[in-house]
């Protein structure tokens, strides 16, 4: 009897160890973000019947601890196979020797062309090769508040189209106190939030300038002073808000205090959460030159993979930047999609569509230190505002900073 | 084995394991910063490739650096005399107060036992330009002009210091309460019985029988202005430590170093410096207050 049941016990054994290592298994590192990790959870399920002889892992930690979960796994070497990671750190992973380039025949020039808008290649490549793929993609837009908007006897209907048009706009729903402090902003303007990548890739370039050189080697943006000056004059001359108003511009506008607001898709959800009557426009052109920043979170491959796993790896982040995946991903997560053919089923969406008509034109800045960058154009503002020092200095001197930030990175990859 | 040597081994035994704590969790993550301020490690590198002092030259050089420096001598010089002498006075005048003693001390105390973070919060919009700004709304309605406090590259540091002494008022209270409680009532006695008035029994007998207390306090409270991060950090826009780095610290600095710019080194390289600071300030300070007075 009892020999009978330890025949058993190792025939099912047996089964279950044939089962599971005919499998491939690759393990999936994201940081926990609910919707998010629900949806990877769904499709992992979509994937494994898709290909039944792999298997995906999920593994997800908290924001804050992601490069040190990360950098820890590597002595480990107990790190994913797979790592969603901000296309900002790029560059850090692959010069730590964490990534490997996605294999040029499975990711081709076409490949990419025929996927995602244009930014994206670019977003993803550093030194030459190609690092990552996304899912989803953000934008910016003007988000305008519909209530504030009739109380002022302006048409809720009718956002500004032209940076003129924003200026007059906001000058008209912005409301003052008796000693002239504003209590209603008419725009609001916080550098630290979206503000400085709309300086950067929007309003420089809209003044005819190009934020940086191709390459990212050098900063450029200071040769159209009137890029910052436009941004400034806001503050200290049109006075329609200025940074701070009400703590941060995402409270601002949120509580009503803010009629008008520049920022990402990814406040879409908390803004309809709120209870706002709020509207979406594409940002104002000028010139008749329109731009906007992309950012994202893309899935790169990790050193880990190698052999089997590696082609099941690139069955995974393939299957991950799928058309239908895509769709998946903006009706659960509500991130847009990074493949134009996908976006176009959307354009007439009232809020959705000005947000992926804007990555047409979209560029996503190569940043080697966001933080530092951002905290530059921080500063540009405030010596404007708090120093009276002219916007062409400030602008000079960001430029300064900022291209030092870039030199010590280029010098420590060596180029 | 003796009852004695067993006591002692005992004593030794419960002893080891704050010992181990210290060893492990303080010394050698300690020693282990000394050693990678000598490295070029980004925090996700496997490779820390040595760079002599490479990364305290790179500090030096560095503006923002010595800013910070500056700003966190800064957060002492303003703080620490204020907290001693504040809480001084509020402790000498609630030791002559019998009735509520203990709701006043709870009074005091409660901002210290509040959460850091919440108090700054707190304080964050309470210094608000209007129309949310409690403070700036009052100076308004006294007719009096609206001030940007936090929004003001010189007015946002002494703001943060005024949060911070108002936290550290609590402790300082509750300890030089103890202290005053300690003094024995004799030696006020006779010096009243000599003709002593008010003031030369508070500056000839309390004070300077309160001396260790003032020590104690002034060492503790260096140190504290001297690490301030949690309310810079909560207070200012995107805890960068603004506007224009005029209330980054340099524990802000070497936070940012490390973790937003994961220059791991240079973090390293200032958090050793900072470690000679505090290490040079509180030898001095013990040396140089710490006098014995008897009667």
């Amino acid at each position: 009897m009892r020999r009978c049941l330890l025949v058993a016990v190792l025939a099912l054994l047996v089964i279950i160890s044939a089962q599971t290592f005919g499998k491939v298994k690759i393990v999936y590192w994201q940081y926990y973000f609910e919707a998010k990790v629900k949806a990877i959870d769904e499709l992992i399920q979509e994937f494994q019947k898709l290909y039944p002889d792999i298997e995906v892992e999920h593994v997800t930690f908290p924001y804050e601890a992601f490069n040190e979960k990360v950098a820890a796994s590597i002595p480990a070497g107990t790190g994913p196979d797979v790592v969603n990671l901000y296309y900002g750190w790029i560059p850090k992973y692959v010069t730590s020797g964490y990534l490997q380039p996605l294999p040029e025949n499975e990711f081709s020039d076409e490949y990419f062309a025929n996927n995602f808008f244009p930014f994206v290649a670019k977003g993803v490549e550093f030194l030459g090769k190609r690092y990552a793929v996304p899912i989803a993609v953000r934008s910016l837009a003007l988000f305008w508040n519909k209530d504030l908007f009739k109380a002022a006897g302006l048409d809720p209907e009718k956002p500004p189209r032209t940076l003129q048009e924003l200026v007059e706009v906001a000058k008209k729903l912005t409301k003052y106190d008796k000693q002239g402090n504003i209590v209603q902003a008419g725009l609001a303007t916080q550098p630290s939030g979206q503000g400085h990548h709309w300086i950067r890739e929007v309003l420089t370039r809209q003044f005819g300038g190009k934020p940086y050189s191709d390459d990212y080697t050098k900063v450029l943006y200071h040769n159209v002073p009137e890029a910052l000056k436009f941004y400034t004059d806001l503050i200290t001359v049109h006075k329609v808000g200025y940074p701070g108003f009400m703590n941060d511009d995402i409270t601002a506008f949120t509580s009503m205090s803010a009629a008008m607001n520049i920022d990402g898709s990814f406040r879409i959800a908390a803004l309809k959460k709120a209870g706002l009557n709020f509207g979406v426009a594409e940002l104002p052109e000028h010139n008749g030159i329109k731009s906007n920043f992309a950012s994202f979170w893309a899935n790169a491959i990790t050193k880990n993979a190698t052999g089997q796993k590696l082609d099941a790896a690139i069955k995974f982040i393939k299957f991950l930047s799928s058309d239908k995946v895509m769709e998946v991903w903006l009706e659960k997560v509500g991130e847009l999609p990074a493949n134009p053919a996908v976006a176009q089923k959307y354009y007439n969406d009232p809020i959705y569509g000005p947000f992926l008509k804007g990555l047409e034109y979209a560029h996503a800045t190569f940043f080697v230190d966001e933080t530092a960058q951002r905290k530059v154009m921080m500063d540009a503002v405030d010596k404007v505002w708090l120093k009276g020092i002219s916007p062409d200095r400030a602008f000079r001197e960001a430029a300064e900073e900022e291209q030092k930030i870039l030199d010590n990175f280029w010098k420590s990859v060596g180029k | 084995m003796k009852l004695r040597h067993k006591k002692v081994l005992t004593a030794y035994l419960f002893l080891s394991i704050p010992l181990f704590f210290f060893v492990f969790i303080r010394f050698y993550p300690m020693m282990y910063s000394f050693y990678i301020s000598f490295t070029d490690w980004n925090i996700i590198s496997p490779i820390k490739k040595f760079v002599g002092f490479s990364n305290y030259i790179k500090i030096f050089q560095d503006p923002v650096f010595k800013i910070s420096l500056f700003n966190t001598l800064k957060y002492v010089l303003l703080g620490v005399p204020s907290v001693i002498a504040l809480s001084l006075c509020l402790a000498l005048l609630l030791n002559n107060i019998t009735k509520f003693q203990s709701l006043y001390r709870l009074v005091y105390v409660m901002p210290y036992i509040t959460p850091l973070v919440a108090t700054s919060w707190v304080w964050r919009w309470m210094y608000q330009r209007p129309p949310t700004g409690v403070i700036n709304n009052f100076l308004n309605m006294l007719g009096l002009p609206t001030r940007n406090f936090l929004l003001s590259t010189s007015e946002a540091l002494p703001s943060i210091v005024a949060t911070t002494v108002w936290v550290e008022l609590g402790y300082c209270i509750v300890i030089f309460l103890a202290g005053l409680q300690n003094i024995p009532k004799e030696y006020l006695e006779a010096a009243k019985v000599d003709g002593a008035n008010r003031t030369q029994l508070l500056f000839k007998i309390t004070i300077p029988l309160l001396n260790p207390v003032i020590v104690f306090l002034s060492v503790m409270e260096t140190i504290i202005f001297l690490r301030i991060f949690t309310q810079v950090y909560n207070m200012t826009d995107q805890g960068a430590g603004g506007p224009l780095n005029s209330t980054k610290p340099l524990v802000l600095y070497i936070y940012q170093k490390a973790f937003k710019s994961f220059d791991m080194g240079t973090a390293a390289a200032a958090t050793v410096v900072l470690f000679l600071i505090i290490l040079t300030i509180t030898v001095i300070q013990l040396k140089v207050l710490n006098r014995k007075v008897q009667y």
